[in-house]
């Protein structure tokens, strides 16, 4: 491959291009899923390719091919810089990329058990058993589980001379519990919904989560929902589980500190963002007990955004997204960071595949822990509401006005944790919400969640990302919001 | 890109090494192209081209599916037996149907040759015009212009065999001004129908008329919404028609079929054949797809069915299947609505206070069976009253029942083939709707 990759950069350099990367990707997936007692999705897929992207006359070009012939990879590399001079065409200025040093390099994520060696038979014997203990609870009208493996090696080579292969080895599981009663459809997830808990691990993923010993709660927590008052309308202290918080990270923090969208270059999709340029260093983002980073060093954790290098050979490193409160960093490209005269890349430019394009997607993007033992949090609430799992989830295309549902909620009064609230929500503006944050629970509380489907780009890419998150606390939330009532 | 000779020799090198009772070949074949630019500058412009096998394995009651773009000798024979070796090892499911026998497929023909040949620098030529377009009124242009061809063959070993080829192009324009954004899209099979400087045009017109936007406060008001707009919203509703989703009680037409749900004037039908509409011929497992009116005077009348649930429901199969093994069963992909004979200027003259709403972003589900969803106005919000558009408003966000809103369209207008970013392309109208609900408002 390595060959292969120094022959694609040898064409595009011969062609004209003045700068060259290329990445070889090598895919592969299994997804296991079981339905109200069947095997309901058994497949596999692999898919390998190359993709070049060259700057040649001051614009990007970009080809790929699942043909790996020698000449196929001639023609795909000069076809990126034909497809580059065509940009020139509409170019206002030449791309200019902040500074780089040669890399060469190889890592392989930890992964303790190979999730591809662990026979099918035993990974749909423990869904089917997890399915059945959800419809053992009457009033389970549905029961769905699935696990998702994935392994992506990667090859890629620059005309800086960078040299890199990366292995990483992705595991998701989780199930849900559906019961629909009465004209409603309530919802339960284990441990996370829309697929479950995702990161850069082995089978010891599914192993740690002991999915089987939450499967009864879960079920009776889907059915009791029915019963519950729904969740009140107006304003009220919210403690958000950490699996929310991770979601409410991701679209409120993650979306808006990506710099391309700053610059205006997903104007016409994903969005822009309200963190303008002169927000860096200046802006109160959250209150003086928020610290976020966004880290994709293997020290912070198995999280989906977790490599060593970045898909334009730039180093993973640990970001400070917002120091005390303050907004203090966003994530970048070696483009974006140029044109924004922030010195070097943060290294987070990620591609879904062979044939896309690296753009700036979060790694992970951590609420750091606080001091907060949960059940003091609880104590310490007089009346508020605690929300878990997510259920929706919206936000402007500037990143301002945002919206989550969550599956479950429990009243707080004096205190104390009371009765069930169903088809609870919140809604608010996003440094009005941060700097209303008072508590977060400590780092035994932690988790870093995996956020496997992160849409943005044209054509649309979807990324994993990872958000680590304790239990945190927001003063005075408009809550109720979905419902109108 | 596949032909259908390719698609034979490869479905027949797959079936030399096949030892299951069944074996179906699912072949596709994209190339395709894309043109991205911002701030009056390409910044991004990409092409690919790529072939993919996936082969569905059956062993008794047994069924698995694998897939490559690995296509020498040894890869497929690996392919082959992989699949039937994930069917052996998964528990029977009695209730599996023999794959189809050959079918007969309506001819449609959505292939244009110059659409499938377009090439970068007649991309860049049309988004050149764009970005000068944006620039004589000091705007800033960000979209995409893309094209290109994808072919997909289905074979099984019954003698099934479906094969159909297209031609795709989009171009999505957002124009930025200092206060207020405006945006146009259009998709088809020929990339000549996109007509650039009257999309163009119209982005810059409404990014003009929206600037300076005022705040409104939330509420119920009538809501004049564009088809890109209603493409969205729909596209939370037409899944709520698949058969499996009302067997397995997860659709929101759960207790409701047959019952008058909607307006009067909802006419609601999927129809793959429809001049407007792309798509094959043939659902996943190739059956042949069929028209189904969804919707007759806001009553829910039919389902979509794939073969399986069409068996447990006792119903016939309506060439709505994806691709086996999957977890959803059907979905109606095809969606054709009735409009009405008004015109967009007819519903802002009618209404004395109101909005008109462009294009909906970020929209998500709240109640899967009151289906309420939430979601932003985006890029043209105008405030109407006395009958004429008066000033760009702040974007809102709604929380809107969809059974509601259906309920609460006052015209329509003829129906169009529409495009947003939210759901796959439908021919809907644009539609006045009383007593829309916007929950809050944003900053822009």
């Amino acid at each position: 491959m390595k060959d292969l990759a120094q022959r694609a950069l040898d064409t595009a350099v011969a062609s004209g291009a003045t700068y060259a990367d290329v990445r070889v990707v090598d895919y592969h997936q299994r997804y296991l899923a079981a339905k109200n007692g069947q095997a309901s999705g058994v497949r596999e897929s692999e898919s390998m390719g190359l993709g070049i992207r060259v700057i040649a006359d001051g614009s990007w070009g970009f080809a790929a091919t699942d043909d790996l012939s020698i000449g196929s990879v001639d023609r795909t590399a000069a076809q990126a810089v034909e497809v580059a001079r065509a940009s020139a065409l509409a170019k206002k200025h030449d791309v200019r990329l902040a500074p780089e040093d040669r890399r060469v390099g190889h890592w392989e994520s930890p992964c303790r058990v190979d999730p591809f060696t662990v026979p099918v038979s035993t990974c749909l014997d423990l869904l089917l058993k997890v399915d059945a203990e959800l419809r053992r609870v009457p009033g389970v009208t549905l029961a769905e589980g699935s696990m998702d493996f994935r392994r992506i090696e990667q090859w890629f080579a620059s005309t800086l001379g960078s040299e890199l292969h990366q292995v990483r080895t992705q595991t998701g599981v989780g199930y849900c519990a559906t019961s629909f009663d009465a004209g409603e459809i309530q919802r339960r997830s284990y441990p996370n919904s829309f697929g479950g808990q995702y990161q850069t691990a082995g089978y010891e993923l599914v192993e740690q989560l002991d999915l089987l010993g939450h499967a009864g709660l879960i079920a009776e927590e889907a059915v009791a929902l029915h019963k519950a008052e729904q969740c009140p309308a107006g304003v009220k202290d919210v403690i958000l589980g950490s699996s929310q918080l991770g979601l409410q990270i991701h679209e409120s923090i993650g979306h808006p500190i990506e710099l391309d969208r700053v610059l205006g270059d997903e104007a016409n999709y994903a969005g822009m963002s309200f963190l303008t340029i002169e927000k860096l260093n200046n802006l109160k983002y959250a209150s003086e007990i928020v610290n976020v980073v966004a880290d994709a060093t293997p020290e912070h954790g198995p999280g989906l955004g977790t490599f060593l290098y970045d898909d334009e050979g730039v180093p993973a490193q640990c970001t400070r997204v917002i120091k005390d409160g303050l907004f203090v960093g966003y994530l970048t490209s070696r483009e974006s960071a140029a044109s924004a005269g922030l010195g070097r890349s943060s290294g987070a430019m990620r591609a879904e595949g062979w044939n896309r394009i690296p753009l700036i997607r979060m790694t992970n993007v951590s609420l750091l822990p606080g001091t907060w033992k949960f059940d003091d949090l609880i104590a310490d609430t007089e009346d508020g509401i605690l929300m878990e799992t997510n259920r929706s989830w919206s936000i402007d295309d500037r990143r301002y006005n945002f919206q989550f549902g969550t599956e479950i909620g429990w009243e707080i009064k004096g205190g104390k944790r009371g009765r069930l609230l169903k088809n609870p929500s919140y809604g608010g503006i996003t440094t009005e919400f941060w700097n209303s944050c008072d508590a977060i629970c400590g780092s035994e509380h932690w988790t870093l969640w995996g956020t496997p489907n992160c849409g943005k780009g044209q054509p649309g890419q979807i990324m994993g990302t990872g958000h680590g998150a304790a239990p945190a606390r927001f003063r005075n939330v408009q809550v109720g919001v979905a419902y109108g009532n | 890109m596949l032909t259908r000779q390719r698609a034979q020799e490869l479905f027949a090198e797959v079936t030399k090494y096949s030892t299951a009772d069944e074996t179906e070949c699912l072949i596709t074949s994209n190339r395709y192209a894309l043109t991205r630019f911002a701030n009056n500058n390409i910044h991004q412009n990409v092409t690919e081209e790529g072939l993919y096998l996936s082969v569905r394995a059956v062993a008794g009651h047994r069924m698995a599916r694998a897939g490559t773009n690995k296509l020498d000798s040894a890869s497929i024979r690996r392919l082959a037996e992989a699949a039937l070796d994930l069917a052996r090892l998964q528990p029977p499911d009695p209730e599996l149907l023999r794959m189809p026998e050959p079918q007969m497929y309506r001819a449609v023909q959505r292939f244009v040759p110059d659409t499938a040949e377009l090439g970068p620098r007649d991309r860049a030529e049309a988004v050149t015009g764009v970005i000068r377009r944006a620039e004589a009124d000091h705007l800033t242009a960000a979209g995409v212009f893309s094209s290109g061809c994808s072919v997909m063959a289905l074979f099984n070993s019954r003698g099934l065999r479906a094969f159909h080829e297209e031609t795709v192009s989009e171009l999505s324009v957002t124009m930025v001004g200092p206060t207020s954004s405006g945006w146009a899209k259009k998709t088809g099979p020929n990339h000549l129908e996109l007509d650039p400087e009257a999309l163009a045009d119209r982005a810059a017109r409404k990014a003009l008329a929206s600037a300076e936007p005022r705040e409104i406060p939330p509420g119920r008001y009538t809501v004049i919404l564009e088809p890109a707009a209603v493409l969205d919203l729909l596209g939370f509703l037409v899944l709520d028609f698949s058969g499996l989703a009302l067997a397995e009680q997860r659709s929101c037409l759960t207790g409701r079929m047959g019952e008058k749900l909607f307006g009067s004037n909802i006419e609601m039908r999927d129809d793959v054949y429809h001049p407007l509409h792309l798509g094959a011929p043939f659902d996943g497992e190739g059956v042949p797809r069929q028209r189904v009116m969804l919707v007759e005077h806001g009553v829910p009348k039919n389902l979509v069915y794939a073969r399986q649930t069409a068996r447990k429901a006792s119903a016939e199969p309506t060439g709505h299947g994806f691709p086996l093994p999957n977890e959803y069963g059907e979905a109606p992909m095809n969606i054709v609505m009735e409009g009405g004979r008004h015109s967009l200027d007819d519903m802002i003259r009618s209404t004395e206070r109101g909005l008109l709403v462009t294009r909906l972003w970020y929209i998500r589900e709240v109640d899967p069976y009151q289906k309420i969803v939430t979601g932003m106005t985006r890029d043209g919000t105008f405030w109407i009253e006395g009958g004429e558009l008066r000033h760009g408003v702040r974007n809102l966000r709604f929380n809107q029942s969809l059974i509601e809103m259906l309920s609460n369209v006052e015209m329509m207008s003829p129906p169009e083939r529409a495009a947003g970013e939210e759901s796959f392309e439908m021919v809907v109208p644009a539609m006045k709707v009383r007593d829309f609900t916007f929950s809050s408002v944003t900053k822009f």
